[in-house]
């Protein structure tokens, strides 16, 4: 469980790592907080020829709010998102879901960025970017560019970030007045990975009825999905105390879900039911205008 | 001649400024115990799942076998040994004697650094709490129960609770 050798440096500036990385190509590795990736270099799984350590750029640990945003820098422990009062104030979805990685020496150390730019499938923080509309500040010696949650996750550990770009920050729209929302997860010990977990976030217009509904599903593929979609019209009506029952069947019934051999899909096809009708119920109790 | 030569470091241990040089390839829970003598850092699984071998880097808990040597340049890492530095023990460590918290002791240095950090930021914990944050830690041998009961009693004893 040593690793292979690699060289090493942390330059002291976003520039510097930047440059670095233009100059090392594909052999090189950005290691941030570790927890994902020096359990592969140990295992070797993975062996890059070189390690380029971001944790000297102290101005990407910093949370702030920018209009109808939060800038959420890459460097972020996820302790520090789960105790942020930004974070729980205007986002307390993201800083919920943070709050249930792993364990806490690993959240102490684990980096929103890092836990984003590995993509493992059943990670909450990419589900929650995912459903929370989360754009990624990406920056390289070319420039900067902005891509969407949406876009961003390609497959299981993969992501549109070529090897000379680093994640730089994460934007993310708080939360609107009045909106619920739910996290739910499953795994089988305190810390693992879900084996499916669900993000949901909801908002009731004054006429009781939902005015927008956003349903995000980890666990079940190569990347996490958004499947709002698969539920017909949720604002036509006043949802009836059945709503979060019907809906979640809905969403169970009709997302695909890829077999593994861990877990069988018909196994999390009813984890995707049963708790995304718990996500949804803790959104409609969080949710002004609740009135049951 | 390797392509990759060690470097020299500077970082504080427990303290005490350490200079040495190491291959960059090299886990800072391997440079605690062969380089600094520091051998109550416990590797176990080396993958950062059992906990035996967190230390504090700059007073957060973190697994040593998921930090490279040179990541530790200019911080300052603290293991179990400086929490018993006079010779007396800390107040986790008497708690896990006095309710038999330990019996092979594989697992006790981890699970004393990360509790003396967690207690910090959590000086009146509820049991169920206590157990999610030592769920990070895995002990095979006592099934937890009394490790719990220290936890709480050392809490209890910190907050200057009279907890017999």
């Amino acid at each position: 469980m040593k690793p292979a050798r690699f060289a090493y440096e942390a330059p002291a500036t976003l520039e510097g790592v930047l440059q670095s990385l233009a100059a090392a190509g594909q052999g090189a590795k950005l290691i941030a907080g570790g927890q994902s990736l020096a359990p592969m270099l140990n295992m070797r799984l993975a062996r890059p020829d070189r390690l380029i350590d971001i944790n000297a750029l102290s101005d990407l640990g910093e949370i702030r709010r920018a209009g109808d945003r939060l800038e959420i820098g890459a460097l972020v422990r996820h302790d520090g998102l789960g105790r942020s009062e930004l974070a729980r104030r205007h986002c307390p979805l993201l800083a919920r879901a943070a709050e249930t990685i792993g364990h806490y020496a690993i959240r102490k150390r684990g980096t929103l960025g890092g836990s984003l730019a590995h993509a493992d499938p059943a990670a909450q923080l990419p589900l929650v970017a995912l459903a929370l509309d989360a754009e990624m500040d990406i920056c390289s010696v070319r420039g900067l560019r902005s891509v969407a949650a949406r876009d961003f996750f390609l497959s299981i550990f993969s992501t549109v970030l070529e090897p000379d770009e680093l994640l730089v920050r994460v934007t993310v729209p708080i939360a609107s007045a009045g909106e619920g929302w739910g996290f739910r997860l499953f795994n089988r010990r305190a810390g693992d990975f879900a084996i499916v977990a669900v993000a949901a976030t909801l908002s009731r217009g004054s006429d009781g009825k939902i005015a927008r509904l956003r349903l995000a599903l980890g666990g079940i593929g190569p990347v996490p999905v958004r499947v709002e979609h698969l539920v017909p019209n949720p604002g036509t009506e006043q949802p009836s105390p059945h709503w979060s029952t019907q809906v979640s069947q809905i969403a169970a019934d009709s997302v695909e879900i890829e077999e593994n051999d861990r877990t069988p899909a018909a196994f999390r096809r009813e984890l995707v039911a049963a708790l995304t009708r718990e996500a949804l119920d803790d959104a409609m109790g969080r949710a002004a205008g609740a009135t049951s | 001649m390797s392509a990759f030569p060690p470097v020299p470091i500077v970082f504080k241990v427990n303290g005490t400024t350490r200079r040495l040089l190491t291959a960059p390839r090299r886990l800072l829970s391997d440079v605690l115990r062969e380089d600094c003598g520091l051998t109550g850092v416990h590797v176990g699984c080396e993958h950062g799942v059992c906990g035996a071998c967190t230390i504090l880097l700059d007073g957060a808990p973190a697994r040593a076998c998921l930090i490279y040597a040179v990541q530790a340049r200019d911080h300052e890492v603290t293991t179990v040994e400086a929490f018993s530095a006079g010779g007396e023990l800390s107040v986790v460590q008497q708690a896990l004697h006095e309710e038999h918290g330990l019996q092979c002791g594989f697992c006790t240095p981890g699970i004393v650094v990360t509790m003396e950090a967690w207690l910090n930021e959590h000086p009146d914990p509820t049991d169920a709490e206590i157990r999610d944050a030592l769920s990070g830690n895995l002990c095979r041998c006592t099934g937890y129960h009394n490790i719990v009961a220290a936890v709480a009693k050392a809490a209890a004893r910190r907050r200057g609770g009279d907890a017999t």
